[in-house]
């Protein structure tokens, strides 16, 4: 009963999600009394040292397998050979864009059930039951499997990284020749970072903006208010493809996850793929003027108001009272 | 050349989802419409036909669900597609994600399109991933939540947000593309496109007419069983302040903010 784990890398780092992802398969494969092995696709970057460092979260074998980087389908050739070879019960994905796209392919390959946005996973009656929040979060679901294999996604920073593995895995390079359709797509430029490089990480306090600020110059409150509170501006995913903010500035899915101590939202309606990314916030306020946006379920003091009134004077409060 | 657009039948936005208990399946009573990311993708095959560059003779609108799903291909049929694929049947129902994107490929081979453009989600399943299920299918190359589509030497340059930053993906055709929300803003359909919807042509076909093994759909064919479904864990709600009067809606945040040391 073993898990194979997709481990994405870049510029020959491994994804944080991907470690987590690693992590929680070594613990379940233990549970079930199998092993967890990772899979890596790319090309030379993918030393030797590299792939067996993933040992030290609790990977056993690390399958190499050489092929164009940053698109699904190459992986989901390499993954399926390597799962019909190997007979691995289980596929697992840390949060992130690529992941659904594998674990997509591969359910069509394999005709294997797939479940999404995982929060948690669980050893249960000698498989595994995955638990997954639907319709805005307002209920959990528990899937399980049937078939000869599972396909399981995380949702983002669903897996804690731990280092709990005996030091280097062994390194098997898979000979695999891709699908014609695999080929059909190329990759002309990755990772371009759009706008300005700002710091959002670090800040304790970040004032974030979304659709609801109305247009590109609604972020000029947000800034004023941000420095005013001494913090950083954020912006959404949706601003940030309008290009109304820089996308270095970006929370949630495929930007960044932040954990500050005051998380302001205005105009952010809370979408999953936002939530993910600040929901660790010490405190969040939203101004949001529809008073069902899914924000004000988890944050801890909500405004339904107009924010072109309320962001301004808001602003020169927090100048008095600081001084 | 064929463009085949995928959409779903979901309940409205103001109708307050809900599963339910006996069949462990999404309650879809209720007023319901077309699901609000497809849009996206009829206005994305709008914008490639009159772009020109590529000779688009159809734009066909392809659904499956129960019957009642013909309403959401009026929509799509209203907004830009010239005809509609309703694919319908009894055996269908309590498709997981691997039967619904077999189902849909088989439907797709029949049609034999060059591009299929669906939504990044449907509003109520949040799966985000039929796309490249449909496409492994079909094997054909797949791209997802796509935010800006070129045509250029008869290839689809598309543009996303990945893991690191912005990808530039040259894509041969034929192939899936699934787009985001931010891809455009879908226009608003005519009175007279709203009205002559419904006289455009609508295929209805069973899982048969299109050759769909009936083992591999319907909740018997799906690889995936819902165990249970749980309420999550009770989070206690925040504090709710409606603004009347900006003044007074801000003191009381200065001093919510104060209380918890963050204006320091």
């Amino acid at each position: 009963m073993s898990i194979l784990v997709y481990a994405l890398h870049y510029e020959g780092e491994f994804n944080q999600n991907s470690l987590g992802a690693v992590s929680e398969g070594a613990k379940l494969a233990k549970e079930l009394g199998g092993e967890c092995a990772a899979v890596v696709v790319g090309g030379d970057d993918l030393t030797d040292d590299l792939c067996a460092s993933l040992g030290r979260y609790g990977a056993t074998k690390v399958f190499r397998g050489k092929a164009p980087e940053g698109l699904a389908q190459p992986v989901v050739d390499v993954m399926a050979k390597v799962i019909q070879d190997n007979g691995f019960r289980y596929a697992l994905f840390g949060g992130g864009l690529l992941g659904f796209e594998i674990g997509a392919g591969l359910t069509a390959r394999l005709n294997a059930g797939v479940t999404m946005e995982v929060t948690a996973v669980r050893a249960q009656d000698g498989g595994l039951v995955a638990e997954r929040p639907i319709l805005q979060d307002s209920a959990i679901v528990d899937v399980g499997y049937v078939g000869e294999t599972g396909i399981i996604i995380g949702r983002l920073n669903a897996f804690d990284i731990s280092e709990g593995g005996d030091g280097a895995a062994e390194v098997v390079d898979v000979d695999v020749q891709l699908e014609e359709h695999s080929t059909k797509a190329v990759m002309v430029q990755r990772g371009e970072q759009r706008g300005a490089d700002v710091n959002i990480e670090d800040a304790d306090i970040l004032v974030a903006g979304g659709r609801g600020l109305g247009k590109a110059e609604g972020f000029e409150a947000c800034e004023e208010l941000a420095g005013a509170l001494g913090g950083a501006v954020a912006a959404t995913r949706a601003v940030v493809d309008a290009g109304w903010y820089p996308y270095a500035a970006q929370i949630g899915q495929t930007g960044k996850t932040v954990a500050p101590k005051l998380y302001l939202a205005a105009g952010i309606s809370g979408a999953i793929q936002h939530k993910v990314g600040m929901q660790n916030a010490e405190n969040i306020v939203a101004i949001n003027k529809d008073p069902n946006a899914p924000i004000f379920e988890f944050s801890d003091l909500g405004v339904v108001g107009d924010l072109n009134k309320i962001l301004p004077k808001l602003t020169d409060a927090v100048k008095s009272k600081k001084g | 050349m064929k463009i085949c657009v995928l959409v779903k039948e979901v309940p409205d936005a103001a109708v307050e989802k809900r599963m339910d208990n006996g069949s462990k399946r999404l309650d879809r009573s209720g007023e319901k419409n077309l699901n609000p990311f497809d849009t996206h993708a009829i206005e994305a095959a709008m914008q490639i036909r009159e772009g020109g560059e590529l000779d688009v003779e159809e734009i066909v609108a392809v659904t499956m669900g129960p019957e009642s799903a013909f309403r959401a291909l009026h929509k799509a049929v209203s907004l830009g597609a010239d005809r509609s694929v309703h694919l319908s049947d009894e055996a269908l129902a309590g498709s997981d994600v691997c039967a619904t994107g077999y189902a849909l490929a088989k439907v797709l081979e029949a049609e034999s399109p060059d591009i299929v453009l669906l939504g990044q989600q449907s509003d109520d399943g949040e799966c985000y991933t039929i796309g490249a299920v449909v496409a492994d299918h079909l094997k054909m190359p797949s791209l997802t939540q796509v935010i800006k589509i070129d045509v250029e030497d008869g290839k689809l340059r598309c543009e996303r947000q990945a893991e690191y930053g912005y990808d530039t993906v040259a894509v041969e055709l034929p192939a899936v593309i699934a787009v985001g929300d931010a891809i455009n803003e879908p226009r608003y359909p005519s009175l007279k496109a709203i009205m002559g919807a419904k006289k455009k042509p609508l295929d209805t076909k069973s899982t048969g007419d299109v050759g769909i093994d009936s083992g591999q759909v319907g909740e018997g064919g799906s690889k995936t069983q819902v165990l249970a479904v749980n309420a999550p864990p009770e989070k206690a709600s925040g504090e709710m302040i409606e603004d009347e009067d900006t003044n007074e809606t801000v003191e009381k945040i200065i001093s919510w903010l104060d209380e918890r040391k963050l204006l320091a």
